[in-house]
């Protein structure tokens, strides 16, 4: 390798590397609010936060917290709303609100509730909680970009059980009609869903196949791996022409061994002692 | 346990009514072959798990999806089979209003919605999870009865009364803790409001978490010379026309207090009555025409003034300016 290139591989591994270490503040900033909540989707939140990392914090997103609202930002919506408290910490770590603010989550009056608000909190695309949502705002969202002739683009982070409700294929079927390649949906794949894993429950497989035959371009890949991600964000659409699926292979509870893989953990909350393991895990003293 | 519950010993202690529902539910599966459940992932929250595990063959998780789940309820009753179609009365209700309409109500459909977690009780939740809503929309569908029943022993009685009667229901069914207004001889009847205390000034008419409430506050008014009468109208639809009209004609005036807004649930429907047929000075304590804030259960509440002494504070103002 010439000197340039290596270079260029030592920032890129920087840029993993800062990344990841993002991510798991996500994760501790997550379980950190939940734990002062009493409540919360723990499990969730340290699935999707490498996702969340990247689109957010590996700068991706065309958005600015100085003008939230700004007409031709891309549109982020977390559908599986229940993630609220990894969301706010992302949305927080991007300069939206103070990150002293996200203490007071569930607390009464405050304005961040146990699942998104777009009314009260900056930076919150769509008011979610309800799963099946999502996909319906953000194919308007795309199709708007459309009519008013806009580059923005629009994400949405769905969770895999929540794919059971009908309200996303209705949704789907819009994608392809209208071959929205500006669409993007992330699943995040963790296998779990509230009582139990989701193929014990409704099965989901194969769920690949399942959006290819509803007119997306389709990619597997690992939802924990910084690098993965970072590139399949940068090469979007998957397919001129159609709407794009990219299923993120997760662990639910990742990050926090005693978390991982475990449905009780859905709507778990961490203990002082959990909290305290989870940040020695997680490679630091305390988020905030 | 429901049992015990309403002894004179149990006194103010405090009660899940889903454990009520579960244990009815369980024995009526136990006696009868024809009752089933229907669950929308959500095991837990709907205390659905044991069911499961006595009753696999009668059990069914269709997945997060309340338009289907009710909509296969409806196919089950086509069968013969009692479904009780268990899930967190905000999606319930919401999400799968046409099918409730529709598919069971025009259907006259003999399935049974259990819409648990109702009002406020997912309060930090935010108002995406808050069912207060849920009576208003509920109580205007033709063919459908509603009852919010006021504590375990209600809840209990409310259940077995549901599988005798042949129809659409929806039970309201409550997770924030109550105490026991009944006693252990309480029999449910449908459409028939249960005096609880009787007076002669104002008639305070609640249902679910508000009866005990409205008990401490006749208490209470008794301290201003003031002799309340306390109806739990737990029966929101048909709805005891004549326990009103009763009202209207003995008692100075009406306070009506529910755990959902104030439009349209139990005091519109009051206020339909007593507007037609006997004017009368009505108060109705409930939430206003606003999406609640976050905070606990208890908050809210207390925020919204949906307590013993909001309904105090309420029943003397009537009296006041209703002379
Ligand atoms: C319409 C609706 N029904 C039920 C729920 C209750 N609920 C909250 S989270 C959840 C499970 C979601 O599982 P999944 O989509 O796999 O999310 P994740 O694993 O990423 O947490 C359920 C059933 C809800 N929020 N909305
Ligand atoms: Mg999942």
């Amino acid at each position: 390798m010439d000197e340039l290139a290596l270079e260029e591989s030592a920032s890129a591994e920087a840029r993993w590397k800062s990344l990841k270490h993002k991510a798991n503040w996500i994760r501790l900033s997550s379980m950190t609010m939940n734990h002062h909540a009493g409540l919360g989707h723990t499990g969730g939140d340290l699935s999707s936060a490498d996702i969340l990392a990247v689109l957010f914090l590996g700068e991706l997103l065309k958005i600015d917290p100085a003008q939230p609202g700004w007409p031709q930002r891309d549109r982020f919506i977390l559908s599986k709303g229940h993630g609220a408290a990894a969301y706010y910490s992302a949305l927080a770590a991007r300069g939206f609100f103070p990150t002293a603010q996200l203490k007071t989550y569930m607390d009464p009056l405050s304005m961040l509730n146990g699942h998104p608000d777009r009314n009260k909190v900056s930076g919150v695309e769509a008011n979610t909680g309800p799963l099946g949502h999502g996909l319906p705002v953000a194919v308007g969202a795309a199709l708007a970009a459309r009519m008013r002739k806009e580059s923005w683009r629009v994400f949405v982070l769905t969770g895999d059980g929540e794919l059971q409700e009908g309200s996303n294929w209705e949704a789907a079927m819009t994608a392809q009609h209208y071959r929205l390649d500006n669409l993007t949906v992330i699943v995040d794949r963790n296998r779990i869903q509230q009582g139990d894993f989701t193929e014990n429950t409704i099965r989901m497989e194969p769920l690949a196949e399942r959006f290819r035959a509803f007119g997306f371009a389709v990619e597997e890949i690992d939802g924990h791996s910084i690098p993965e991600l970072l590139d399949r964000f940068t090469h979007l659409p998957i397919e001129v022409g159609k709407p794009s699926c990219v299923i993120a292979r997760t662990i639910k509870g990742k990050g926090v061994s005693f978390a991982e893989n475990q449905p009780a953990w859905h709507h778990g909350v961490p203990s002082k002692e959990q909290l305290a393991a989870a940040a020695v895990e997680l490679g630091m003293d305390a988020a905030w | 346990m429901v049992s015990g519950a309403s002894s004179p010993a149990a006194g103010r202690q405090l009660f899940d009514c889903r454990d009520a529902y579960m244990n009815e539910l369980e024995a009526m599966a136990a006696a009868d072959p024809r009752v089933c459940a229907v669950a929308n992932d959500s095991l837990s929250s709907a205390k659905l798990k044991n069911f499961k595990a006595r009753f696999p063959d009668r059990f069914v998780n269709v997945g997060i999806a309340e338009q289907n789940m009710v909509g296969v309820g409806a196919g089950l009753a086509s069968g013969g089979m009692v479904p009780y179609v268990c899930g967190a009365a905000c999606f319930l209700t919401a999400r799968a209003m046409e099918q409730v309409k529709v598919d069971l109500a025009y259907t006259r459909a003999n399935v049974k919605l259990c819409a648990m977690s109702p009002g406020m009780a997912y309060g930090q939740l935010g108002p995406t999870h808050h069912s207060i809503e849920d009576l208003a929309w509920m109580r205007v569908i033709p063919n459908l009865t509603v009852l919010v029943p006021a504590d375990p022993v209600e809840t209990a009685a409310v259940m077995r009364y549901s599988l005798e009667h042949e129809g659409p229901m929806f039970l309201r069914i409550a997770r924030v803790p109550v105490r026991c207004v009944h006693g252990d001889d309480y029999k449910f009847r449908l459409g028939k409001a249960v005096q609880l205390r009787e007076g002669s000034d104002v008639t305070l008419i609640a249902n679910g978490l508000m009866v005990g409430c409205a008990l401490d506050a006749a208490q209470a008014l008794e301290a201003h010379g003031v002799s309340a009468r306390v109806l739990n109208m737990s029966t929101v639809k048909p709805l005891d026309r004549e326990a009103i009209l009763n009202a209207a004609r003995t008692t100075r005036g009406i306070v009506t207090a529910e755990e959902a807004l104030a439009a349209g649930g139990l005091g519109g429907a009051v206020a339909e009555v007593v507007a037609q047929e006997h004017p009368t000075p009505l108060r109705i304590l409930g939430v206003p025409d606003v999406f609640a804030p976050t905070g606990t259960a208890q908050f809210l509440l207390e925020h919204f003034g949906l307590t013993a002494a909001g309904i105090e504070r309420t029943a003397l103002d009537l009296l006041k300016y209703e002379g």
